[in-house]
C-alpha cells in the first residue's frame, strides 16, 4: 500500500499506542517512543516494521508513542493508520489476509 | 491465534459485560471479571471518527487474547448506519460467537443481517451457521414485533431489551419500582418464550445506587429474564447470587428428577413428591435448576 496522506490512529492512554504516518522518501524511517523502551523496545520495533511489511508499506514515516501497548494493539494501531493514510480504513478490509 | 469452540446457542448468560472495542486496556482481559458473555462493543461507546479504529483492535483481539469459557459477544452498529457491513465482516472473520443486532425493529431487520453474517462466513471460510445472533429491542416498534424477531433465525438465541433509548421513546424515565418498562419487559420475555429463546435485561446505569441496582435485578430474577446486561464488573457478582438457584431448589430438583426416572420406569406418569403433585411439565424446570446449579458451582452429580 501507498501511504498518500498523513493519518494517525490510537491514542496516548495506558496500554495503548499513538501511531502517526506520513508519505515517505522511499525507505521506512521510524521514530519510536515507548514507557517500557528498555524492557521491549526491540520486540515493538519488530512488531511495527514487520506489520508494515505485511502491508506492503515500504515509503513512509513512522511516529509511535507506544504506552505499554500489547503486540494485537501495535498492529491494530499500525494498520488503522495506513489504511486511513490510503482513505481505505472504512470498508473491506482484508481480515485475515494483509491484516492478520 | 486463538480458534474459540463452536458458539453453543443455548449456555448460561447471566450476566453479558459490555466493553468498549476501542480501549485495548478494557479489552485485553476483560475475562477475567468472570461474566458469563461479554459484549464487545462497536455502536455507541465508539465516537463516529473512530469506527475504523474499533475494528482492527477487535479484529486482533479477538484472535489473540484468549477469553476462555467467556463468551464473546460483539454489538454492531445499527442497519441505518453505513458502518454496519463491515462490523459483521470483522466479527465473523475474527470467529465472534455471536453478533448484537442494535435497534431491531422487525424480523426482516434479523434476515438482513443473517445474510451478511452467511456471506461473510464464506468470504472468510467460516462454517455456516457458526455465528449467533441475538437482538436488541430499543424502540416501540421493536417490542411491538418481539416474537417475530426472536423466531425470525435458526441463529438467535435471544433478544434483550435497551431501556435508554426506549425509555426515550416512551416519554419516560427510570422508576425505583420499574413501572417505566414492565409491560416492554413482560411482552418481550413472552416472545421470548414463544419462541424458545433467551431475554435478557437492560442495564442499571448508576452505578452509586445499590440499592436501586439491586431491586430491578430480583424484579428481573422474579419475571423470569436469564441474565441482565451490565455496564460494570461490580455487578456481576450480585447477579450472578440471585440468579444461582437456593439449596431447597436444588434438593426439590433432584427429588423430582430421580422419582421421575422411578415413576416413569414403573410407568406412572403422575405422582408426589413431599406432598406436590410432581408430572412431565416440572422435568424441564428441574432440570434448569441443576444446570445452574452446577454453572453456580453448587451441585455437582449426574441426573443432568
Amino acid at each position: 500500500m501507498e501511504v498518500l496522506k498523513p493519518a494517525a490512529a490510537g491514542t496516548l492512554e495506558s496500554s495503548d499506542a499513538q501511531v502517526m504516518i506520513e508519505p515517505g522518501d522511499g525507505t521506512i524511517s521510524l521514530s519510536l517512543q515507548s514507557s517500557v523502551m528498555n524492557q521491549y523496545g526491540r520486540q515493538i520495533k519488530a512488531t511495527i516494521l514487520e506489520t508494515l511489511s505485511r502491508l506492503d508499506v515500504t515509503s513512509a514515516r513512522l511516529t509511535v508513542v507506544d504506552k505499554g501497548a500489547l503486540d494485537c494493539t501495535l498492529k491494530a494501531r499500525v494498520e488503522c493508520a495506513v489504511f486511513r493514510s490510503c482513505g481505505a480504513s472504512e470498508e473491506n478490509i482484508p481480515w485475515g489476509g494483509a491484516v492478520r | 491465534m486463538i480458534p474459540r469452540p463452536r458458539p453453543e446457542r443455548f449456555r448460561l448468560r447471566r450476566t453479558m459485560m459490555f466493553m468498549n472495542a476501542q480501549k485495548p486496556g478494557l479489552i485485553k482481559d476483560a475475562y477475567i471479571y468472570g461474566c458469563d458473555s461479554i459484549m464487545l462493543d462497536l455502536e455507541d461507546a465508539v465516537a463516529e471518527n473512530q469506527k475504523d479504529a474499533a475494528r482492527f483492535s477487535l479484529y486482533h483481539a479477538l484472535k489473540t487474547v484468549d477469553y476462555g469459557d467467556t463468551e464473546v459477544i460483539v454489538r454492531i452498529n445499527g442497519l441505518d448506519t453505513p458502518h454496519w457491513r463491515e462490523d459483521v465482516r470483522v466479527c465473523v472473520a475474527g470467529g465472534a460467537d455471536g453478533i448484537r443486532i442494535a435497534k431491531c425493529e422487525s424480523a426482516q431487520d434479523v434476515l438482513t443481517v443473517e445474510k451478511a453474517t452467511e456471506e461473510a462466513e464464506r468470504e472468510f471460510g467460516v462454517e455456516v451457521g457458526r455465528t449467533l445472533l441475538m437482538a436488541a429491542l430499543e424502540s416501540p416498534k421493536g417490542i411491538l414485533n418481539a416474537y417475530e424477531i426472536c423466531a425470525a433465525s435458526e441463529r438467535m438465541f435471544g433478544v434483550a431489551i435497551s431501556g435508554g433509548d426506549f425509555r426515550k421513546c416512551m416519554q419516560t424515565t427510570p422508576q425505583r419500582d420499574g413501572v417505566d418498562m414492565l409491560a416492554a419487559r413482560g411482552q418481550m420475555l413472552i416472545a421470548a418464550r414463544a419462541a424458545g429463546v433467551q431475554c435478557f435485561d437492560t442495564v442499571f446505569t448508576n452505578l452509586d445506587d445499590t440499592e436501586g441496582f439491586e431491586a430491578e435485578v430480583l424484579q428481573n430474577k422474579a419475571m423470569g429474564f436469564d441474565g441482565k446486561s451490565l455496564i460494570n464488573p461490580k455487578q456481576i457478582r450480585f447477579v450472578h447470587q440471585v440468579f444461582a438457584p437456593t439449596e431447597k431448589e436444588i434438593t426439590q430438583a433432584e427429588k423430582i428428577l430421580t422419582a421421575y426416572r422411578e415413576q416413569s420406569a414403573a410407568g406412572v406418569g403422575v405422582f408426589t413428591v413431599d406432598g406436590k403433585m410432581i408430572d412431565i411439565a416440572f422435568i424441564p424446570g428441574a432440570e434448569r435448576t441443576l444446570k445452574l446449579a452446577r454453572a453456580c458451582g453448587m451441585w455437582e452429580g449426574d441426573l443432568v
